[in-house]
C-alpha cells in the first residue's frame, strides 16, 4: 500500500505527486500575486513570506521525493514505448526546472546574506552574492521558469487525459489510488 | 620693455586664477560616497547609497564660480543592504534601470555663498528625466595627503521629489522626498 511495485504506485509516491502539484500552481498563484501587491496592501508583507516559506519546503519534499524515486522505482509506464520515452524526458525535466526553481528563488532572498524564514518554525542561512547583481539574474530565471513549469505540468495533465480517455490504460487512475500487486504479497 | 614685463607679470599671475584645477573623483580608493534617505512610512529614516560611479570636478579657492562637478552613476549599483528591496527599487517601479541605464549630474553654475559654503545648480538625470536641482555644498578641507597628492572634499545635500522624476509615489505621502547625501573627494591631476 505505502511502497510502489511493478502495477501501481504506493500511498507515499501518490501523496507526494499530488502535494507537489497543488504547492507548484499554488506557488505560482502567490508569484504573481505578490509582484502585484501595492505597498499598503495588507498581503505586503505576508504573501513573499508565504511564497518562500511554501517553496523551501516544496525544496525539501522535492529532495525527499527523488531519493525515494531512485530506492523505489515507479511501475512500468503503459502505452507505446516511444511516448513512454518522452514521457520520461519529460518527467526529468519537470524536476530539473523545479530545482532551478529552487535555486534561483533561494538566490533572490539570500544576496544579501540574509537568511530565509520559513514560517516562524525555523530559518535557512543566507551565503550572500555569487555573482553581481545575483537577484535580478535569479529573478528572471526564477520567473522564466515559473512560467515554464506551468505549461509543461499543463501538457503533463494532458498526457495523463490521453491516456485515461484516449488510450483507456490505468496511467491515471494508479496515480490516484494505489494498485494491489498480484506479484506481491 | 616695462610695458611686455609686466603684461607677462600680469598674465603669469592671471593664469592659475583662470583655469581651476582638476580633481578626479577617488572612487579607486573609495574616498566618495553617494548616499541617499528616504521616510519609511515617516516613522523611521531608511538609508542607501548607489556603489558604482565615477566624475571629477574642477575647483580654484581663488576662483571658486568657475568651479564644475560631472558625476556619472550606475543606477543598478543601489544597495540598501536588503537584496530584495534593491531588486525592486531597480525593477519599473522606481528607477526601471534596464531602460535608463544612465544616471548622473552635471554642474551648470556653482556660486561661492560665503565661508566654506557653495551652491551648485545642475541637471540631476535620473530614471530618463533631466531635471535642475540645486546641491548645498560645502567645503570639508583640501591641502597635501601623505602619499604625494593633494586633495580637496566637499559635501553636499540636495532633495528631490520622485514624482518629479516620473516615478509614482507608492510608498505613501511621507515617502515622496528623497534626500540625496554626497561626500566627494577629488586627487587633482
Amino acid at each position: 500500500m505505502l511502497k510502489n511495485n511493478t502495477q501501481g504506485y504506493g500511498l507515499i509516491s501518490i501523496l507526494i505527486h499530488w502535494i507537489s502539484a497543488i504547492a507548484v500552481f499554488t506557488m505560482f498563484g502567490l508569484g504573481l500575486w505578490l509582484e502585484e501587491l501595492s505597498y499598503y496592501d495588507e498581503m505586503y508583507r505576508v504573501v513573499p513570506h508565504w511564497h518562500k516559506s511554501i517553496g523551501i519546503l516544496l525544496a525539501l519534499l522535492v529532495l525527499f521525493r527523488i531519493i525515494w524515486m531512485f530506492s523505489h522505482p515507479a511501475p512500468k509506464p503503459l502505452g507505446s514505448p516511444a511516448l513512454a520515452k518522452i514521457a520520461k524526458a519529460g518527467h526529468g525535466i519537470l524536476y530539473l526546472i523545479l530545482i532551478v526553481l529552487f535555486i534561483s528563488g533561494y538566490l533572490i532572498s539570500t544576496a544579501d546574506g540574509h537568511s530565509i524564514d520559513v514560517f516562524d518554525w525555523f530559518s535557512v542561512p543566507g551565503f550572500g552574492s555569487f555573482v553581481e547583481n545575483q537577484e535580478d539574474i535569479a529573478g528572471e530565471i526564477h520567473e522564466l521558469l515559473a512560467f515554464g513549469i506551468i505549461g509543461l505540468a499543463v501538457l503533463h495533465a494532458l498526457a495523463a487525459l490521453k491516456h485515461h480517455f484516449l488510450d483507456r490504460d490505468n496511467t491515471l487512475s494508479r496515480m490516484i489510488k494505489p494498485v494491489r500487486n498480484s506479484d506481491d504479497n | 620693455m616695462k610695458k611686455v614685463l609686466s603684461a607677462l607679470l600680469f598674465s603669469a599671475l592671471l593664469s592659475p586664477m583662470a583655469q581651476a584645477a582638476d580633481y578626479k573623483i577617488d572612487v579607486k580608493g573609495t574616498h566618495a560616497f553617494i548616499n541617499f534617505k528616504i521616510s519609511h512610512l515617516g516613522y523611521s529614516w531608511l538609508t542607501g547609497r548607489f556603489n558604482e560611479f565615477d566624475g571629477s570636478f574642477s575647483f580654484d579657492e581663488k576662483n571658486p564660480n568657475a568651479a564644475q562637478i560631472s558625476l556619472d552613476i550606475n543606477p543598478s549599483s543601489v544597495d540598501t543592504n536588503h537584496s530584495e528591496r534593491d531588486k525592486h527599487i531597480r525593477s519599473k517601479d522606481f528607477l526601471h534601470v534596464n531602460k535608463f541605464p544612465d544616471a548622473g549630474f552635471e554642474s551648470t553654475r556653482i556660486t561661492h555663498e560665503g565661508d566654506n559654503k557653495y551652491k551648485v545648480i545642475g541637471d540631476l538625470t535620473m530614471h530618463g528625466v533631466t531635471k535642475q536641482v540645486i546641491i548645498d555644498a560645502y567645503k570639508v578641507g583640501e591641502g597635501k595627503d601623505p602619499w604625494g597628492g593633494y586633495r580637496a572634499g566637499f559635501s553636499g545635500t540636495t532633495k528631490i521629489k520622485m514624482e518629479d522624476f516620473g516615478i509614482k509615489n507608492v510608498l505613501g505621502p511621507a515617502s515622496a522626498e528623497i534626500e540625496f547625501q554626497l561626500h566627494i573627494e577629488g586627487i587633482r591631476q
